[in-house]
């Protein structure tokens, strides 16, 4: 058993640990038990997610990541606790996997004060230092250039950290992928570009919104290493990232991962659905990522549907719990409104 | 300071009055860095880094692509990371390409995260028009920045703050921006033996008067000055000159101090009238020294015009030494 | 109706995709919705059989209204029900329209008692009862009326304040307060500044009479009427209050050539006079000296009319009607002299009266604008702080200044024989530009013989 399950040993503590354990049948085994049961609880969690905006309990934009779970799962999976994370607007499945609790993922959303953010955040914005989680950015690319300087600052201190930025297809058309992807290769940071590509750039196809769309060979134009990968496989997500983040600490410079997925879902809670064809979302849930992975366990680890069902049932209680102690959190007084816009040392007003 | 010897006033010019705080700032903790565009080999744009590279290797002066939001967001990022950066932009029309990351993510972070990520970081720009240079190189968008909270301001106007506003300002936990008036660089004055601790929330009265306040900042504050001379010389109008140095946050109190001294204000602010910092300034101004007001509060401001290269035309876009003593004159009747 | 975007606050069902009876499945489309953007297919939260349907396609309906009941029988699912919307509200009468509730308000009816008779037991506008208008407020009591002391007869003033003219005046902020804390009207007060705007410097050189004030009716006191909502500052106010008295005081003393005189007058026939008069009332509609004190002065002042006006462009102008100022002295610090209008032509009772409503005014900064800038004269008496006789600085631009001191016993000698008798010392402080010392006496003089008949005060 994974000991991310539980708070007290967070999801982030497991990382080169368990690469290294993973040598055995049975290990890797129970490995892909673990990367499924993530993919459950973040699947769950999204699902929750729906019921909570549409009774209106959380308000706002909330971006869902269902179909993309392997993603989250397989990226902060093989990522260390000691390397740093900055992620996009639909990170709900990332900040679960890196190990913040989904009850402060919850009252985050709910805008409750025990929210990772104090619920100053809400969905697009979840932060936890002590994980090194730097957020949750509402504005598309806005994260890389930050993670650029993440990544800067264990250069000059000659510290053995990655730093993975998150960031999608879209992210590719604003100029400070670009600027921080030449920073990156010129000054050969210790950074991992992890584009999520779900072909959509919220409405706008892939092929309309980039004359080349071959997102590897522009990545590699800058000097980067790069290579894309099989989104929806968990396994192959996670390898990638546990080599592209090796060869990143033993000092071959910046890897680009052009890690090739679906949203299931709209872009933002509901949408019409205008821009893409029924049939296509159909054909992609055919390779739904929880699908492959278990398809691959019934085959390999014996895993059957009363197993699958145990996981469910034992994902749904941790996140019925999980919630109703969200809701109990409090709430920021209003009186605190201006708290955080200054450091409290800071004097300033 | 470079030899450890006793500290003492000497003349210098604002340049290198820079340059030294950022020598000192370098030099007393490794945490700081410096990067921008042509900080290095050039020796900055404008020569405030000249030697600095020498002294502290291209680590630490780091020269940058042309990438404005790409290294701001990169120095945010750093900052987070527990280094004290020193970003330079060349002009402050660049600062527009890396609004985002001053905007949404230096001046917005702690508060978005709850409280969470702080980014102790110090930009500086060179702010402002005088040098033909025309319109995309000289214009002062300082009210921009004093716009957005998460962030504090300061606009050094004399060689000493430009001495030692630095070293507070990277000392401060949040975002600073400093915008340096291109125009002041040339200016020596003597900087005055260390000050100690120097204060970034007041604004200085930086000449008494009894009659009209003159309120400025950064590269009008000479100006002002020159015209408080004139008025005293050819009107017997004693004016009272308050430098600002802190854009955000404002010192209403000694702003409003001087108002109710003299009854009369006149803004002198180089940026543009509409929404900018006069137009702050004067608000404040009537809604806390009203009934001290003997005259309407008058502004000296940039003409309503993209900076133009011709010399005359520069000249004639900015707030003058006539044009403040007009003003003056028509708050004292 | 679910919330389909972070702007929806309504939503148009389009379609249904089930109908009553049919089994449907968590996640299964039930419906089309039209939001402001588009049509969006809804999902369904609960596995079971639809029940009812509530909303009626085209219908227009708040998100969180129920859409259809699902009965729940044969679900599977385990969890606890998330708050579905799909969960039918408990049978109850649909709340009031604002409609109702505002006629319900405004009749003062109780709508909790009120049987509704619209559909599904909605009170409708026909149902609400009419109730009968509440009564009128009464008749707010004036201040004076409120005030114990006062006699019925003060209950109103005997003249409405005039409008003011300074709000239409162009002048700073500055002038404005300033005028306002010395008693000019900046009515009469020439501008220099831009377009006419009077300015500090303007109100300032009628102050110190470098300019003055055309009107004669301007006549500045010391006044600062502290309003009740501003609050702050007092401190502030008090110390600008000492200023402004100080200002018009130097610029009295500068100005004017002050002679005095003084006088001391028996006071045995009014006092006489006031016991009789006072047999057989209450308490407090008794009359006391200072009434008739009052009385005399201003009817003095009529008689010797060369006192009773300004000084204004360098000559004398007097004034027809004598209104008394009477200076009152503030709690804290600070000094006023409202007038009393026509004072010479009010009963001793009526003066009295007009007093005490005049002195509690002006201790809760209630004061009218022609009150401070009327008085024609004024009367300044610190007998009850215990002085004999008070020397006063007059308040320009009027020209003469009557101090009364305290009544005391004093032994007296009328016709050879000594007697102890009450008596009280009266002071004239003139303008030697508007009269001579004579002028002065004559004055004094109809004083004491005012007060020596007071049946004809």
């Amino acid at each position: 058993m994974s000991p991310r399950r539980t708070a007290a040993a967070p999801t982030a503590a497991r990382g080169r640990t368990r690469a290294r354990s993973r040598s055995g049948p049975a290990a890797q085994a129970a490995h892909r038990r673990d990367l499924l049961r993530e993919m459950v609880r973040i699947r769950q969690f999204e699902e929750r997610c729906v019921e909570l905006y549409s009774s209106g309990e959380v308000r706002g934009f909330v971006h869902l990541c269902i179909g993309e779970e392997a993603v989250s799962a397989g990226v902060l999976g093989a990522l260390g606790p000691e390397d740093a994370v900055v992620s996009t607007y639909r990170e709900h499945g990332h900040a679960l996997a890196r190990g913040i609790p989904a009850e402060s993922v919850f009252a985050e959303m709910l805008g409750r004060v025990t929210g990772c953010s104090r619920g100053r955040g809400g969905s697009m914005h979840l932060f936890d230092v002590s994980r090194r989680f730097y957020g949750g950015h509402g504005i598309v690319a806005g994260g890389l250039p930050v993670a650029a300087g993440l990544a800067l600052a264990d250069r000059i201190r000659g510290q053995e950290q990655v730093t993975c930025c998150l960031f999608g297809d879209g992210a590719l058309a604003e100029g400070e992928f670009h600027e921080t992807a030449n920073l990156a290769a010129l000054w050969d940071l210790p950074l991992l570009l992890a584009c999520e590509n779900n072909l959509y750039a919220m409405g706008t196809a892939l092929n309309r919104e980039h004359a080349q769309t071959d997102l590897v060979a522009r990545a590699a134009s800058y000097g980067l290493v790069a290579w894309e990968v099989d989104g929806m496989d968990v396994l192959a997500v996670e390898r990638a990232v546990a080599r592209a983040a090796r060869a990143i600490r033993d000092g071959t410079g910046p890897v680009f991962l052009e890690l090739r997925t679906y949203r299931f879902r709209a872009h933002s809670m509901y949408d019409p659905d205008r821009y893409r064809d029924k049939a296509e979302v159909e054909r992609w849930k055919e390779r739904d990522p929880i699908q492959v992975l278990s398809t691959r366990m019934r085959a390999e680890d014996g895993l059957d549907d009363k197993a699958l069902a145990a996981v469910e049932k034992e994902v749904s209680e941790e996140l019925a719990t999980a919630l109703d102690h969200a809701r109990q959190g409090g709430t920021e007084p209003v009186e605190d409104l201006l708290r955080f816009v200054y450091s409290p040392a800071g004097g300033s007003s | 300071m470079t030899g450890g010897g006793a500290r003492r006033a000497e003349s210098m010019s604002y340049r290198e009055a820079m340059r030294e705080a950022m020598r000192e700032a370098l030099a007393a903790d490794e945490r700081v860095f410096l990067m921008g565009e042509d900080v290095g080999r050039y020796g900055g744009a404008f020569g405030v880094s000249l030697g600095l590279v020498e002294e502290f290797g291209p680590e630490r002066v780091r020269d940058t692509p042309l990438s404005e939001s790409g290294f701001v967001g990169a120095g945010i990022g750093a900052a987070i990371a527990g280094l004290r950066p020193i970003v330079e932009i060349m002009t402050v029309n660049f600062s527009l390409l890396a609004l985002d990351q001053i905007l949404n993510n230096a001046a917005t972070l702690l508060h978005m995260s709850g409280g969470q990520v702080a980014v102790p970081l110090v930009i500086r720009m060179t702010t402002g028009a005088g040098r033909q240079l025309a319109a995309q190189h000289s214009h002062s968008l300082e009210a921009f920045y004093a716009h957005i909270p998460g962030i504090r301001v300061l606009a050094p106007a004399t060689v000493a703050d430009a001495r030692w506003m630095l070293a507070p300002a990277l000392a401060d936990p949040d975002p600073v921006i400093v915008f340096e008036h291109g125009s002041l660089y040339n200016g020596t004055d003597n900087t005055a033996d260390d000050p100690g601790p120097v204060d970034l929330d007041s604004a200085a009265v930086r000449r008494p008067g009894t009659d009209v306040s003159l309120v400025t900042y950064g590269g009008s504050l000479g100006k002002a000055l020159a015209a408080a001379e004139q008025l005293a010389a050819q009107d017997q109008v004693d004016a009272e000159v308050v430098d600002l140095r802190s854009l955000r946050p404002l010192d209403d109190a000694t702003v409003i101090g001087s108002v109710r001294r003299t009854h009369r204000a006149v803004i002198v602010d180089e940026g543009w009238r509409s929404g900018g910092l006069s137009a702050e300034v004067a608000a404040r101004i009537t809604e806390q020294a009203f009934y001290d007001l003997d005259a309407p509060v008058e502004r000296a401001c940039g003409a309503e015009v993209p900076v133009p290269y011709a010399a005359q035309l520069e000249q004639a876009a900015l707030p003058q030494v006539p044009d403040i003593v007009a003003a003056a004159l028509r708050a004292v009747g | 109706m679910p919330a389909l975007g972070a702007d929806m606050t309504e939503g148009t069902l389009l379609e249904w995709l089930v109908h009553p009876g049919d089994q449907v499945h968590k996640g299964d489309i039930v419906a089309v919705v039209d939001t402001a953007k588009a049509a969006i297919e809804v999902e369904c939260f609960e596995s079971g059989v639809v029940e009812r349907l509530l909303v009626e396609p085209a219908e227009t309906v708040p998100v969180g209204t129920p859409l259809a009941v699902i009965n729940p029988v044969n679900a599977v699912t385990q969890r606890p029900a998330p708050p579905a919307p799909a969960e039918p509200t408990a049978a109850r009468a649909p709340a009031p329209t604002p409609l109702v509730r505002r006629l319900a308000e405004e009749r003062g009816v109780d709508l909790s008692s009120v049987h509704g008779t619209g559909p599904g037991g909605r009170i409708t506008r026909a149902d609400v009862p009419a109730a009968p208008q509440p009564e009128p407020e009464a008749e707010a009591a004036s201040p004076q009326g409120r005030a114990v002391t006062a006699p019925p007869v003060a209950a109103a003033p005997a003249v409405p304040p005039p409008a003011r003219t300074t709000g239409r005046v162009r002048s700073t902020p500055m002038a404005r307060r300033l005028a306002a804390e010395s008693g000019v009207d900046l009515a009469g007060v020439r501008g220099t500044g831009t377009d006419g705007a009077i300015r500090v410097a303007d109100v300032r050189a009628v102050l110190t009479g470098s300019e003055t004030a055309p009107a004669a009716r301007t006549a500045p006191t010391v006044e600062v009427p502290p309003t009740p909502d501003r609050h702050a500052e007092t401190a502030d106010r008090s110390e600008a209050m000492r200023r402004a008295i100080g200002d018009l005081m130097t610029r009295s003393k500068r100005e004017i050539p002050h002679y005095y005189l003084s006088t001391t007058i028996d006071l045995g026939p009014a006092v006489a006079w006031l016991r009789e008069q006072n047999r057989g009332l209450p308490v407090s509609e008794r009359l006391v000296p200072a009434a008739l004190l009052l009385k005399a002065v201003a009817r003095a002042a009529r008689e010797v009319p060369q006192l009773n006006g300004f000084f204004a462009d360098g000559r004398f102008v007097p004034a027809p009607e004598v209104h008394l100022g009477v200076a009152v002295s503030l709690r804290g610090s600070g000094l006023v002299a409202p007038a009393i209008h026509h004072a010479a032509d009010l009963s001793p009772a009526e003066l009295m009266a007009r007093l005490r409503d005049l002195v509690a005014r002006a201790r809760s900064g209630r004061l009218r604008g022609s009150e401070t800038t009327d008085p024609t004269i004024t009367v300044t008496s610190l007998g009850d702080q215990g002085v004999e006789a008070v020397f006063g600085v007059i308040h320009p631009p009027q020209v003469a200044l009557v101090g009364l001191g305290k009544v005391v016993d004093r032994p007296w000698a009328v016709d050879g024989l000594l007697g102890v008798r009450p008596v009280v010392t009266a002071t004239l402080s003139a303008d030697h530009r508007a009269s001579d010392g004579a002028t002065g006496a004559r004055y004094l003089m109809v004083l004491e013989r005012l007060l020596r008949t007071p049946e004809e005060l």
